[in-house]
């Protein structure tokens, strides 16, 4: 019965067919679901390039590539990550789906910009994969002069144009983000009425408009020195190299809190919705998204400790960088009280919750080792390093960017993916990640130099290790690739709110209408108010 | 056709008066780089320029007229221009005041 | 001519409930961009502000070459097509069509008249082998100083081109513009895209407004 009537029933998925009303889509939910392909398929581009360096990284003397090829490698994972993969993940997927949902919009405020940062990506990526084929780039995802300027002779150019394309793509996804959120709530969806989700996708989009533009001059720099020889970075000239680090790391280290906060602000609501319990200090968590946005711009020195930047800038960068520590661990700690006393439920979401929390709390608190300039001198581009920001990004933000996929692709697809492995899968990425990464804080520990193919002996059981973990990682990736496929056409038939939880979103059916509701809802209350919400199918232990 | 009645419609007299101090402005701030000010000159230079900013968006992109969030957005963007600026300028000033090699 | 209230049906978008929120959203979202141009020219004039402070007397002889009162009749041309545009967006406020292309097409000829006027200075820099690359020379310079004036020249190509690409993507905005008003598609009630194209053209006056002192009269009392 029900089965009958979600077919009959016109939603965004079969309001029209054809790949001229996908590729011309204006509905910001088509347009998710694009990204969602784009990122994905970047996602395991990076992950080919990954699984090639650890590889590589069994054996002590390399051997599989020779080092040329070895720099292409990292940097080419990279780009492919960074660029095309984790900046764009969770805002353009599902902030893109679910904003304006969120706040009881038809849309975005600018559908065809929206599309059009689709085909930026898009453009950007051909660019960067068209580098990558046809002989790659080495210089690593940090571009440093003047290797990059002046003796670098792989695609450098086209590398940086795909990226400096796709940070429009990302300026114009924050831009039509901020102006939704001012002008296009729906009446009674006070600033505070609205979900934290909604609030992390706001801070991130303040900081892709104001840290971006800074990455787009710095490769238009880099394009003009290494092209017509313009030399701004040129030491040969009296130029300075560290310049060009202090323009790159002005927008790159805001850049991370892009790739973060999104992923904090789904685990605010899958905190909340399956503990059944609104998150403790809704306005610290707010005020905290907006804090880490303001502060991640005032520490990027620490990114050049090491560089001849002077020792005093180095004190007040790694002084300030000890402050934008406060607004996540603010948010962790309400987390953590919004389980307290909380009727939780131990659905795949929640898994992926719980992990992100360990995880990125290990990643944060990692973070004050290196912001610390004494310790940052020694761990410095090693693996110390490359552990931290993995906790982060991979622990972190690709946990909670599972977690959402999972709770949201009910409301997406109409339907309900298989509970049974999707537990598996993530106990699988949980221990892979972890005998993946944990071992490379103690490589860098060590010394193991980062960006080096070739080895000390006694490196090589700490590496076997961390790639054992990432064949396990790989294993716990693949997984739900396959179950999100196979349950579009054979996963339960999902209701318009299988979770119980609260949130506009799920008060539509699932898919929803083209045009998001029916008519445009009233809100007379806040977020995480559960009285009188009942979910379909909870899915317990 | 007359305009909405919640449009502040400027005068071209007004427009005109901001046009003739942007041109006065531009004369004086030529004039006085060829005056020897010491290290007050690109200061004077900045702050003239600053006046002629202020003018053309006071007046011009109509800021005098604007809500309260227009104010707050172009705030924003100076002031993070600023904490490019500074932030960036505070490694470069205090090169070598350690008198470590390199630093 | 359109009645307000249908030319207002007419242009309104189907993701807003209110011609007032379509223009709030049109008029917040190109203040926004204006400020990710902030952004983009600031990391240029932090480099500027780096090498003008490490080399200030090589800056000053490279910026003496440079022909102060073409730079400085260039920003008065710039000036007069910033009111030539607030006029436009008055007209536009007024409902007065014609009004509206007359000083559109005023603004556009005068943008065209600084783009000339750049390409004439620029032909001279080169023809002064000024441009950065194995052929310059400055004279004035010590030749261990030539790289730092050269790193002058760098920022004032980097700079000026890059400003000279916005006036001619504005120049593109212009003729759309124009076209469109000649269609008859803006009325008092409704006229936003003039009115943000006008901040536009505003903003990309401001850059020069700073760039015309910061390169063109550095310590001119030297020489």
């Amino acid at each position: 019965m029900i089965t009958q009537a979600v077919q009959e029933r016109e939603h965004y998925l079969n309001a029209s067919y054809g790949m001229k009303s996908w590729l011309l889509t204006k509905d910001h939910k088509r347009i998710g679901l694009l990204y969602l392909a784009t990122v994905t398929l970047f996602f395991f581009l990076g992950g080919a390039f990954a699984t090639l360096i650890r590889i590589e990284l069994l054996t002590p003397t390399g051997g599989l590539v020779s080092s040329e090829t070895y720099n292409k490698l990292f940097t080419m994972h990279g780009v492919a990550m960074v660029f095309f993969f984790l900046i764009p993940s969770i805002p353009a997927t599902l902030g893109n789906f679910f904003l304006p949902m969120m706040i009881g919009a038809r849309d975005l405020a600018f559908p065809r910009i929206n599309l059009l940062s689709w085909y930026l990506l898009v453009i950007g990526g051909l660019f960067s994969l068209f580098a990558m084929l046809a002989g790659g780039v080495d210089t690593g995802w940090t571009f440093y002069t003047p290797y990059s300027t002046t003796y670098s002779n792989t695609w450098v150019i086209a590398t940086g144009l795909g990226i400096f394309i796709a940070g429009f793509s990302s300026i114009l996804t924050g831009l039509n983000f901020v102006v939704t959120v001012h002008t296009m709530r729906a009446p009674g969806m006070t600033w505070f009425r609205m979900p934290l989700f909604v609030w992390a996708n706001y801070a991130t989009a303040l900081i892709q408009i104001l840290g971006t533009p800074v990455l787009a001059v710095t490769i238009v720099l880099l394009f003009c020195e290494r092209v017509f020889h313009i030399g701004i970075f040129d030491p040969t000239l009296g130029g300075d190299p560290v310049l060009f680090q202090h323009l790159f790391w002005f927008y790159s280290h805001p850049a991370v809190y892009i790739m973060v906060l999104p992923a904090m602000g789904v685990i605010s609501e899958l905190i909340s919705t399956f503990s059944r319990k609104p998150v403790f200090g809704y306005g610290f968590v707010a005020a905290s998204s907006m804090a880490i946005a303001v502060l991640g711009f005032l520490v990027w020195g620490h990114h050049l400790f090491v560089s001849t930047q002077s020792v005093y800038a180095g004190l007040v960068f790694s002084f300030l960088s000890y402050f934008v520590a406060i607004p996540s661990a603010i948010k962790v700690f309400n987390w953590t009280a919004t389980l307290y006393k909380g009727s939780i439920s131990y659905a795949t979401p929640m898994l992926y919750a719980f992990g992100f929390i360990g995880l990125f709390t290990i990643g944060g608190l990692t973070g004050l080792f290196v912001a610390c300039l004494g310790i940052d001198v020694h761990v410095t581009d090693t693996y110390f390093v490359i552990a931290h920001f993995h906790y982060i990004m991979v622990g972190g933000t690709i946990m909670a960017y599972l977690g959402g996929l999972h709770y949201w692709w009910p409301k997406m697809t109409g339907r309900m993916y298989p509970e049974g492995w999707a537990k598996l899968s993530a106990l699988v990425i949980f221990l892979g990640f972890n005998l993946t990464f944990f071992p490379q804080f103690i490589l860098g520990y060590l010394g193991m130099p980062r960006r080096y193919h070739v080895y000390p002996e006694e490196f090589q059981v700490l590496h076997v290790l961390s790639t054992a973990g990432a064949s396990v990682l790989a294993v716990g990736y693949v997984i739900p690739m396959m179950y999100f496929v196979w349950s579009l056409r054979w996963g339960k038939m999902a209701a318009a709110n299988p979770w119980g939880a609260s949130g506009l979103e799920w008060h539509t059916p699932s898919p929803p209408p083209s045009h998001n509701f029916e008519e445009t809802p009233v809100v007379t209350q806040g977020a995480y108010d559960y009285r009188g919400v009942i979910g379909e199918v909870i899915e317990v232990g | 056709m007359s305009a909405p009645s919640h449009q502040h419609i400027d005068s071209v007299g007004l427009y005109f008066l901001v046009f003739a101090g942007l041109i006065v402005l531009t004369i004086v701030t030529t004039a006085v780089a060829f005056v020897d000010l010491g290290p007050f000159s690109v200061v004077v230079a900045l702050v003239i320029a600053v006046c002629k900013m202020l003018l053309v968006a006071l007046f011009f992109m109509h800021i005098r007229h604007s809500t309260k969030l227009t104010r707050l957005v172009v705030l924003g963007g100076l002031l993070w221009l600023g904490i490019l600026l500074t932030l960036s300028m505070s490694d470069f000033v205090t090169r070598g005041a350690l008198g470590v090699p390199g630093r | 001519m359109a009645s307000p209230a249908h030319a207002e049906s007419l242009a309104l978008r189907e993701q807003f409930d209110t011609a007032a929120q379509q223009k709030d959203a049109s008029t917040l979202g190109m203040w926004i961009f204006l400020i990710t141009e902030i952004m983009f020219f600031g990391g240029m004039f932090l480099a500027y502000t780096v090498y003008r402070g490490t080399f200030p007397l090589v800056f000053a002889v490279a910026s003496s070459s440079l022909n102060v009162y073409i730079g400085a009749a260039n920003t008065v041309v710039l000036l007069c097509s910033s009111f030539t545009m607030v006029l436009a967006v008055r007209a536009a406020q007024l409902g007065q069509q014609r009004a509206i292309i007359f000083f559109l097409i005023l603004t556009l000829l005068l943008g065209g008249v600084f783009l000339g006027v750049k390409a004439y200075e620029w032909n001279e820099k080169f023809e002064e082998h000024h441009i950065p690359g194995a052929t310059f020379h400055l004279e004035g310079v010590a030749p261990d100083q030539q790289g730092h004036a050269q790193l002058f020249f760098s920022l004032y190509f980097a700079m000026t081109g890059l400003h000279a690409l916005h006036m001619v993507i504005g120049v593109g905005i212009l003729t759309v513009l124009i076209l469109q008003t000649r269609k008859g598609r803006f009325t008092a009630d409704y006229m936003t895209p003039v009115d943000v194209a006008g901040l536009y053209w505003h903003f990309v006056d401001i850059i020069w407004i700073f760039l015309f002192p910061l390169l063109y009269l550095i310590d001119r009392h030297l020489k």
